[in-house]
């Protein structure tokens, strides 16, 4: 087996490591499909309020994919502008 | 802390210097261009594909709201065409900020609302015509949220005079700095959520404009940009401006 470099080990963890903070997309998931479902329910119950329950529903999906795509930024940042490669060729 | 921040910043902003490889030499390309070079207090600095998109932007906003006003000025009695279209959008915008903040403030912020909710919406759909996306650019976002929690913190000035300061303190002291740390959050997350979302839908939409065969690329992407750049831009200037609406309004009612 090759020796491994120092900025193959980074890249690779870095790879890793993005694969990793996507895992943040589950709670989303869960989160924005509860939502859905709920105001399905409450469509049900009253279909006169579906404008109020639409935009509410939609809202609270809004924030809480929020934390989904703090994971995507880190994700994003880990493949395209990694710090820590960065900061290791600057040492 | 504001050095790793800004750094961060840095970094976000250098996205643009980097070229993705993939096999058969096809390159992945949704990053920001920078095209003009010029010297901003001795360091070099770019006019980049963003700022020309959003100067089409503005000025089409521009003319749009020249051509509205002459409209306007010379209104008919009994509408039609032109005028219908710009009287509905005033209601619309009119309706949409009275129903959140309710007596407060629909003269007074219905012109703000409005005015960065078309602007949102307008950068997010940018991408159907062959432009990048403005939003997709943490610059931008970052200085929408920065005016937006401006906003949300003089009306907390304003309207709470010393209670501004002393709501810190609440329930009890020494979470002061949790208080703070939840009002500077804003920042973060207001811009993070616009930048990821609208960021996610340009890198999906040109992996697949890449990787695909040109024979998939007539056609099957009106999807995508249907559902990536019309619903989801279209939603997150909604949630953008609601957001604002609700903080603003929250601080009025203490």
């Amino acid at each position: 087996m090759n020796q491994i470099t120092n900025e193959g080990l980074i890249l690779a963890c870095s790879a890793v490591g993005a694969g990793l903070a996507m895992i943040a997309g589950v709670g989303p998931g869960i989160g924005q499909g509860y939502a859905a479902g709920q105001g399905a329910a409450a469509v049900g119950r009253n279909p006169g309020a579906k404008g109020d329950i639409m935009s509410t529903m939609l809202l609270g999906q809004a924030v809480a994919e929020t934390t989904g795509l703090y994971g995507l930024v880190i994700a994003l940042l880990l493949m395209y502008a990694n710090p820590l490669l960065t900061r290791f060729l600057k040492l | 802390m504001v050095n790793m921040a800004a750094s961060a910043m840095g970094l976000l902003a250098s996205i643009g210097e980097m070229r993705i490889l993939l096999s058969e030499e096809k390159t992945v390309d949704f990053f920001i261009h920078e095209l003009i070079p010029y010297n901003f207090f001795g360091q070099t600095v770019y006019i980049t594909t963003t700022h020309v998109c959003e100067l089409l932007i503005i000025i089409g906003i521009i003319i749009f709201a020249l051509v509205a006003r002459f409209k306007i000025m010379h209104a008919e009695e009994v509408p039609r065409g032109f005028q219908n279209i710009i009287e509905l959008l005033i209601e619309t915008l009119e309706k949409y900020v009275h129903g959140t903040m309710g007596k407060h403030g629909t003269k007074s912020y219905v012109n703000y609302i409005g005015t960065i909710m078309l602007f949102i919406l307008l950068c997010n759909i940018s991408g159907l015509v062959g432009l990048r996306a403005p939003t997709a650019d943490y610059g931008t976002t970052l200085c929408l949220a920065i005016i937006s929690v401006a906003m949300i913190q003089y009306n907390n000035f304003k309207w709470n005079k010393f209670g501004a300061i002393t709501g810190l303190f609440q329930p009890i002291w020494f979470l002061f700095p949790i208080n703070l740390i939840g009002e500077v959050a804003t920042v973060v997350s207001l811009s993070l959520r616009l930048f990821g979302n609208v960021m996610a839908g340009t890198v999906m939409i040109s992996l697949y404009y890449t990787l695909m065969p040109v024979v998939a690329t007539i056609g099957i992407p009106a999807a995508f940009h249907a559902y990536l750049d019309v619903f989801s831009g279209a939603i997150q200037a909604y949630v953008f401006t609601m957001l604002t609406m609700v903080f603003i309004t929250n601080k009025i009612e203490g």
